[in-house]
């Protein structure tokens, strides 16, 4: 498929897809990380429809059964990567930490020809490369990143080895907000602004709210623009559902320094049933409304 | 007996000059992991990661990502117990060649318990695709890295500092996956790693002096565990088998050798030295080897176990202990 860009209109539309794919799927499955889809649909589909500049996908628009663990004799498996287009020097990267978004990553594949719409079939189901939390031999997906605080560090060790290169391309690293609570996170960015890392990028979707509930009620992480700043960062804060504002932050400029984009996000945006179920980690739809839920995905 | 000093100091620049994408990265550690002179030496390719062990292992899979290799330098201590799930998950999975060159490994520090790495061995025997090598003296030093080097996956060093012994032919490296013979005999089969095989070393020279015969094996791959050599010198054992090692004696060396022995249904009796499931505390190596019955004259008591008599040696019969003590934490 060809690297071109998208509209607004197009990516909006592209969103407005995952979250219905993902509520269908919560529906058909018993459940699935929905808050997070609707949180993220824009942040996810933004940066591969516009913001990143990468190739055509190398991988195979099918599912695939899994192709083993990585080992001395299993080392050129298909990599998650090969959808995210060839690696140049001129090429950014994308680096998904909160990897329980899988599906939205999958979906969001799918949106702009990645994958094909029939490989989500394959989502969840034993024996395949779409798990519910994927490793990297999983569309998208550079890394295992379902340990939190590990893949902003490993994104950032692959900016520094691009900047040691002389490469041209970005590395971006898309985070949530819970995660932030991990101490390694900020042991990263420490290590990252100390580096001057200026070709780091880190999205982070601020859904407000991780398993036992709301953060600010589990372990408040605010206020996050001092905090990051103070550790040598640029900061910009943007609505995490508009996306236009999402494509400019990429562009604040940031001489000499990594930049977080903290996208302030609905975890109930554009599926206003959930509104009473939230804060929710993975949504299992309410039997007494699963009719409503039904009727709602059937006019999306 | 010769004794060589900051061995790993210039093994590591030798290493680099011939490897331009050798980096070495450091938690605050670095000049007591002998890599000040590196640092001045390639001041571009040394990267202080401040004490901050995590962000330092997940970046280097990041950098090893992209064709670098990271030599990751600091207490083998922080290495494994602060960040194993950053070496299992960054690292060990995807299979990356990553080295974690740990220093002052098991007792060989007056640290105390949380400088002294004692259950290493057993924790990363458990880590699929790393590989685990344990130096013996400045022979295996000077090795080791090129092993490190040349193994397809990450790898994790117990590394040994400062002022370290020459037991081995300088011409006659370390092997991967293949134990030295230090003497060959069929009454006991020993089998030490690090520095107990110095203790197992100045046993077997007192030992052979009574009329028993060793079969001694010096073993400084500990995972993969798959050397023939193991098996043979198990099965010609005619009293029994005894391990040493520098950590506790649950899931490191003896460990591995009871299971090469069950599995090849080598029917002899087995006694592990070590520390035997405690930790340690801190002091000097000397005092916790003989503290701890991880000396020549545990190994001596474990052979009359066997044998089923005594052999009548005393400490004074042992040589002296040429291996430089180590006082700075």
């Amino acid at each position: 498929m060809p690297d071109k860009k998208f509209t607004n209109e197009e990516i909006a539309r592209a969103a407005h897809n995952v979250r219905k794919h993902i509520l269908k799927i919560a529906l058909e499955r018993g459940g699935c990380y929905l808050t997070q889809a609707c949180s993220s649909a824009e942040i996810v589909t933004a940066l591969y429809m516009n913001i990143l500049n990468i190739g055509p996908s190398l991988g195979n628009p099918d599912a695939q059964p899994f192709p083993g663990v990585p080992s001395a004799t299993n080392m050129d498996y298909p990599k998650g990567s090969l959808y995210n287009g060839e690696h140049t020097p001129d090429r950014d990267r994308l680096f998904v930490s909160c990897c329980h978004y899988a599906s939205v990553i999958y979906c969001a594949l799918a949106e702009c020809g990645r994958i094909s719409q029939k490989a989500i079939d394959k989502f969840n189901v034993d024996g395949w490369n779409m798990e519910m939390i994927g490793a990297e031999h999983s569309p998208g997906f550079e890394n295992t990143a379902g340990s939190l605080g590990q893949t902003v560090s490993i994104a950032a060790g692959t900016a520094h080895a691009y900047k040691m290169k002389g490469n041209t391309g970005r590395i971006f690293c898309m985070l949530s907000d819970g995660e932030l609570e991990e101490g390694q996170d900020w042991e990263c960015f420490q290590a990252a602004s100390f580096y001057g890392l200026d070709n780091f990028i880190v999205y982070v979707d601020i859904n407000g709210q991780q398993v036992e509930g709301w953060t600010k009620d589990v372990m408040n992480t605010e206020p996050l623009t001092e905090r990051v700043k103070a550790f040598g960062w640029e900061v910009v804060t943007v609505d995490g559902h508009d996306i236009e504002a999402l494509e400019k932050a990429a562009e604040t400029p940031h001489a000499g320094k990594p930049l977080m984009v903290l996208c302030r996000t609905n975890p109930a945006q554009g599926i206003p049933l959930l509104e009473s179920i939230v804060p929710k980690h993975f949504v299992r739809i309410p039997d007494k409304q699963r009719k409503e839920f039904e009727a709602f995905c059937e006019q999306m | 007996m010769k004794i060589e000093v900051n061995t790993h100091s210039k093994n590591m620049m030798r290493l680099a000059e011939e490897h331009p994408e050798v980096v070495v990265m450091s938690a605050d550690l670095g000049t007591s992991c002998e890599i000040k002179e590196f640092h001045d030496r390639f001041p571009e390719r040394y990267f202080s990661m401040g004490i901050a062990e995590q962000n330092m292992c997940s970046w280097a899979a990041g950098l090893a990502r992209e064709g670098f290799r990271p030599f990751l330098h600091t207490f083998s201590v922080f290495l494994y117990r602060r960040i194993l799930d950053q070496l299992e998950m960054s690292v060990a999975y995807p299979n990356l060649p990553v080295v974690f060159v740990g220093f002052v490994p098991g007792i060989t520090t007056p640290g105390g318990v949380s400088h002294q790495s004692t259950n290493d061995v057993g924790v990363l025997r458990t880590i699929p695709n790393l590989a685990i090598f344990d130096v013996g003296d400045a022979t295996e030093i000077e090795g080791v890295l090129d092993m490190a080097y040349q193994y397809n996956g990450p790898v994790y060093i117990r590394m040994l500092r400062k002022e370290v012994p020459r037991f081995f032919p300088a011409n006659e490296p370390i092997q991967f996956n293949h134990a030295r013979v230090l003497s060959e005999g069929t009454d006991i089969t020993l089998l030490s790693s690090s520095i107990c095989t110095e203790e197992a070393m100045r046993a077997t020279a007192a030992l052979k002096e009574k009329g028993v015969s060793i079969q001694h094996l010096h073993v400084s791959t500990l995972k993969p565990f798959t050397d023939p050599q193991v098996v043979e010198a198990c099965q010609k054992a005619k009293y029994g088998v005894i391990t040493i090692e520098n950590g506790t004696v649950i899931g490191g060396l003896g460990t591995a050798v009871a299971e090469v022995m069950a599995e090849n249904g080598i029917g002899k009796k087995l006694i592990k030295v070590g520390l035997n499931d405690t930790y340690a505390h801190g002091a000097s190596k000397m005092y916790l080897l003989k503290k701890y019955g991880m000396d020549a004259m545990t190994l001596i008591g474990a052979v009359e176990k066997l044998m089923g008599k005594k052999l009548d040696i005393a400490e004074h019969d042992l040589e002296e202990i040429r291996f430089e003590d180590f006082s700075a934490v």
